[in-house]
């Protein structure tokens, strides 16, 4: 397996070069990071060169760095620290997870939305036909737009849900609940009555804490 | 002549063949389908974004709730994957009581699988049969963790305790007498090891029983043979994985390709497909229920001689005997820090997959190094297979739709999550 990592980072190399924004093999798994830009052209080539061939997108899901390597909680919304702002090059960003058949090998692709606002990216619907439903959940609860979408519609939350849940400044009670009203004699929508709480604070430890690798 | 239209037509949410929550919305021409529309998210609760909220260990149980038949292989990719971002080596005890596991649970998959898959297509029969065998299987997960389907028996490490020596037994109750209770209890006075072993000398023979029901039965051929085919190029194109993926006559399967656990020191063979059709992923899954069987013989054989640690010595991940904790300070610590605080798992990322009974069941965590991981995403196997189903249906009529949902074996804990 480690032999054959090694062949496709030189592979990658090779075919790629200079579209490469960074390469790196961790913990037996390689990552590359390509900008949105060149996104389409590499994803197409890792699909059909010989010696990439990665026929199957096993998985595809949307990434809120929003928060990244921040503890401070305060009412269900994280604080963020200076440094963890600049780790990433955008909050957004997508994460395909390829595998080839004919190599027996998997790769991860993350490209990045510019755009914090309103974050776009190329849908890959033509090169893998099930990336459908999944640019569609992406697109449901981090509000990723797909351009050439053939139908970016909702997909897992209710019809006539506001809002993208994921994202990181969504709280996890969400904004409204559901109730009968007698009055009315209908389901009625309110705002939630839940106090957000947080049950395990989150903390994160210095490295090797308490002799953990 | 009368003016012919199309029509649309709401099947599910509550129809007993959408096994679960699937609301599809069919445009019909006459009986035959034109497109089909399936609207899922109607068991939606949001696992991944819950799992950002707990700890590592307190989302554990949120596993098995996600693929509700075949519990202990979610919460294996799980497991995996901490363990991989961990470093931890699994004892090799842990590692053949989770493939054993993992089979059994295969087993119990494909049980409530052809049983729900015959029921819909109209033989009553077999549902009957499977039950009779799943019910035994939920036994052994009762003993080994006192859940008959939400086991939580996986933990980071290993599993939660060693196989118990002793199996429920039946009391006596006002439907069986003393007498039908003895006869009952016969194969459970052993050990757990010892009612599976009585379990796989059973079972083939069960199987036989099956297929004499179905597989040369004229009217399940009718309903099976030639529908819904998927061709080796379209069901790679669209992200199949399992028995859909091999029913197409993909040689494919992580145990034999990827092997975790101890999967490569396990004789077993994987069935393929040839045609592609409803028919041929039943073969593919029935000759499964086998080979599971024949990997259970040989863990039995291997746990019977080779006693062991099943979880990792480290209280950092993995909770101190309970018998030490009572006597010493540092243990009492350790295990309240675990369950307070939980584990740390260093920064990074890590994608683990296991060869779950639907296919590809995979788990990619993001961890910012705090005790809760930033990023949960689930790759469910059955969720590629639903959003094919608009391209398997069309052209079939409304009862082929019934046969193809069964085929596909959706499960909406997992579609949903």
């Amino acid at each position: 397996m480690a032999a054959n990592l090694n062949l496709l980072t030189t592979n990658l190399n090779a075919i790629f070069a200079n579209r490469i924004v960074s390469l790196e093999n961790m913990l037996g798994e390689l990552t590359l990071v390509v900008s949105a830009v060149d996104m389409l052209e590499v994803l197409t080539r890792l699909r059909d060169d010989p010696d990439l061939r990665f026929e199957q997108m096993m998985d595809l899901c949307g990434v809120d760095y929003f928060t990244y390597g921040s503890e401070i909680c305060e009412g269900g919304a994280y604080l963020k620290s200076d440094d963890a702002l600049n780790a990433f090059p955008s909050r957004f960003a997508v994460v395909y997870h390829l595998l080839s058949l004919t190599h027996n090998i998997r790769l991860r692709v993350r490209v990045f939305a510019e755009d914090n606002d309103l974050p776009i990216l190329s849908s890959v619907v033509n090169i893998w036909p099930c990336a459908n439903w999944y640019e569609r959940e992406a697109f449901d609860l981090y509000g990723i737009v797909f351009t050439d979408h053939p139908d970016l519609r909702r997909l897992l939350t209710d019809y006539g849900f506001v809002g993208n849940p994921f994202r990181k400044d969504f709280p996890l009670s969400g904004h409204v609940e559901m109730r009968y009203d007698p009055e009315q004699k209908r389901v009625i929508y309110q705002p939630v009555s839940i106090e957000p709480r947080e049950l395990v604070p989150r903390i994160i430890r210095e490295e090797h804490y308490g002799g953990l690798k | 002549m009368a003016e012919i239209k199309n029509y649309t037509m709401n099947f599910g949410p509550q129809h007993p063949s959408a096994h679960g929550v699937l609301r599809l919305v069919l445009e019909l021409d006459g009986e035959v389908i034109e497109r089909a529309d399936p609207h899922i998210g109607l068991l939606h609760r949001g696992t991944e974004k819950l799992a950002e909220h707990k700890t590592y260990l307190q989302s554990l149980p949120y596993m098995d709730r996600l693929d509700y038949v075949s519990m202990m292989c979610n919460e294996h990719a799980y497991v995996m994957a901490i363990e991989k971002m961990l470093a931890i080596e699994v004892p090799v005890r842990a590692q053949y009581i989770r493939v054993m596991f993992d089979e059994i649970t295969r087993v119990m998959n494909h049980l409530l699988w052809l049983g729900a898959h015959a029921l819909d297509i109209g033989a009553m029969t077999v549902f009957l049969y499977a039950f009779r065998e799943r019910e035994d299987l939920m036994d052994v997960y009762e003993a080994v963790s006192g859940a008959r389907l939400h086991a939580a028996y996986y933990r980071p490490g290993g599993v939660y305790r060693d196989l118990p020596d002793s199996m429920p037994l039946y009391q006596a109750s006002k439907i069986h007498n003393a007498k039908a209770v003895k006869k009952m209890n016969e194969n459970r006075e052993g050990s757990l090891l010892d009612f599976m072993e009585d379990f796989t000398t059973r079972f083939p023979i069960c199987v036989d029983e099956y297929e004499t029901l179905l597989t040369d039965n004229r009217i399940w051929k009718q309903r099976t043979v030639g529908i819904g085919v998927v061709t080796p190029e379209r069901a790679l194109a669209l992200g199949f994985s399992g028995p859909m993926l091999r029913g197409s006559g993909i040689v494919w399967d992580l145990r034999k390709k990827q092997p975790y656990e101890v999967y490569d020191r396990i004789d077993f063979d994987i069935p393929v497909g040839v045609e592609g059709d409803c028919y041929d992923r039943y073969l593919v899954r029935v000759e499964e229920m086998r080979q599971s069987n024949r990997i259970i013989k040989q863990c039995i054989s291997w746990l019977r001689q080779n006693p062991g640690p099943v979880i990792v010595n480290n209280f950092k991940v993995a909770p101190p005997k309970r018998e030490s904790m009572k006597q010493n300070m540092e243990e009492l610590i350790h295990h309240f820090k675990l369950f307070t605080e939980g584990m740390h798992v260093p920064s990074g990322e890590a994608y683990a997959a296991v060869e779950h009974p639907k296919g590809e069941f995979g788990i990619y965590v993001i961890s910012d190094g705090a005790n809760k991981p930033y990023r949960l995403k689930i790759r469910a196997p059955g969720f590629a297979h639903i959003a094919a189903l608009d391209e398997m249906v069309r052209g079939h009529m409304i009862a082929d739709v019934v046969a193809i949902i069964g085929t596909q074996d959706i499960v909406f804990g997992e579609v949903d999550r």
